[in-house]
């Protein structure tokens, strides 16, 4: 089954490219949009049997590579 | 003393480092790969700028798994001196052996430039020839060197003096101007609580010959070298 894994960063870390980004849409006219900020997404492809089992391990390696705790939060989806 | 310079896939700056010390400082160094596992003894292990695994996921993320660093992390517990140079800095803080973390600059252009850094402690190894608020002139060469830890995390590292070296400008005061990647605090190069492993992200291996500009990356090899001798002749 299919993992999906945003990963954004925490409230607090500066994020030069959103704010690049917030400043191109301003310019471009969409004075409405704030807080820009770009995150991760990652997609990957898990065999395990049992729900419980596979939720762990996603969270283990979400903490130990995909992510960095310092910097970054997460969370994922599984679709059956 | 007996150096260990550590090759990454898509480590770049580690024959700099070897050559820096070989032939500028007449040192005994071993080039060591990534994929062996750590054997032999060492004083001193660097882990050198570059551009490992690509910088995918993260700087440094997975370069933090290769098996020798198995080996680094028990040295480096054992008291072992470590020194991570830029993507070694970056690695060194993915594994946790030095606290906060590097992201992208924050005016989000590689820098390649010389700078200022003032030492900010001298009672460690790798500082510990110079005076306390020398100035270096040192170049960084990076475009995720914006240190970033928390506010409980920044006050740790001050409380205990683990800051060794701080962006400055020509007069010595840590400017926002002076600071190539808005890193916090003007935070250049950090050490942890026991003083052995030390992260920064400018190349000392780059300023160790006038012909390059600057002699002052040398003083910080020195500093090491000294250290160890100095051990040495203690335990002796």
């Amino acid at each position: 089954m299919r993992v999906k894994i945003f990963i954004s960063l925490k409230q607090g870390v500066l994020d030069p490219q959103g704010k690049a980004i917030e400043n191109s849409l301003h310019s471009l006219g969409y004075h409405e949009v704030h807080n820009v900020r770009v995150g991760k997404y990652i997609e990957l492809e898990i065999d395990r049997a049992s729900p419980a089992a596979r939720e762990l391990r996603i969270r283990e390696f979400c903490d130990k590579l995909l992510t960095n705790p310092v910097i970054e939060d997460y969370r994922f989806e599984i679709e059956e | 003393m007996r150096w260990g310079v550590i090759t990454f896939p898509g480590s770049c700056d580690d024959q700099d480092v070897v050559d820096s010390l070989k032939l500028e400082l007449g040192q005994n160094v071993q080039s060591l790969w990534h994929k062996d596992e750590l054997t032999g003894h060492f004083d001193c292990l660097v882990l050198p700028g570059g551009f490992s695994y690509g910088d995918y996921l993260r700087c440094g993320a997975m370069a933090r798994f290769a098996p020798i660093m198995r080996g680094v992390v028990k040295f480096a517990e054992s008291g072992g001196l470590v020194l991570g140079i830029c993507n070694g800095f970056q690695i060194l803080c993915e594994s946790g052996l030095l606290p906060g973390a590097l992201v992208r600059n924050s005016g989000l252009q590689f820098v390649c430039q010389p700078v200022h850094l003032r030492v900010e402690e001298t009672d460690t190894p790798f500082t510990g020839g110079m005076k306390k608020g020398q100035l270096l002139q040192i170049p960084v060469k990076h475009g995720e060197g914006c240190y970033f830890a928390d506010a409980a995390t920044l006050d740790r590292l001050q409380k205990n003096r683990q800051i060794l070296l701080r962006y400055v400008d020509a007069k010595g005061k840590p400017t926002a101007a002076a600071n190539p990647n808005g890193s916090l605090e003007n935070v250049a190069g950090i050490c942890n609580e026991r003083r052995n492993v030390f992260g920064l992200m400018p190349h000392p291996e780059d300023a160790c010959n006038k012909l390059l500009g600057s002699e002052d990356g040398a003083k910080i090899f020195a500093s090491i070298a000294a250290a160890v001798n100095e051990k040495a002749k203690r335990d002796g």
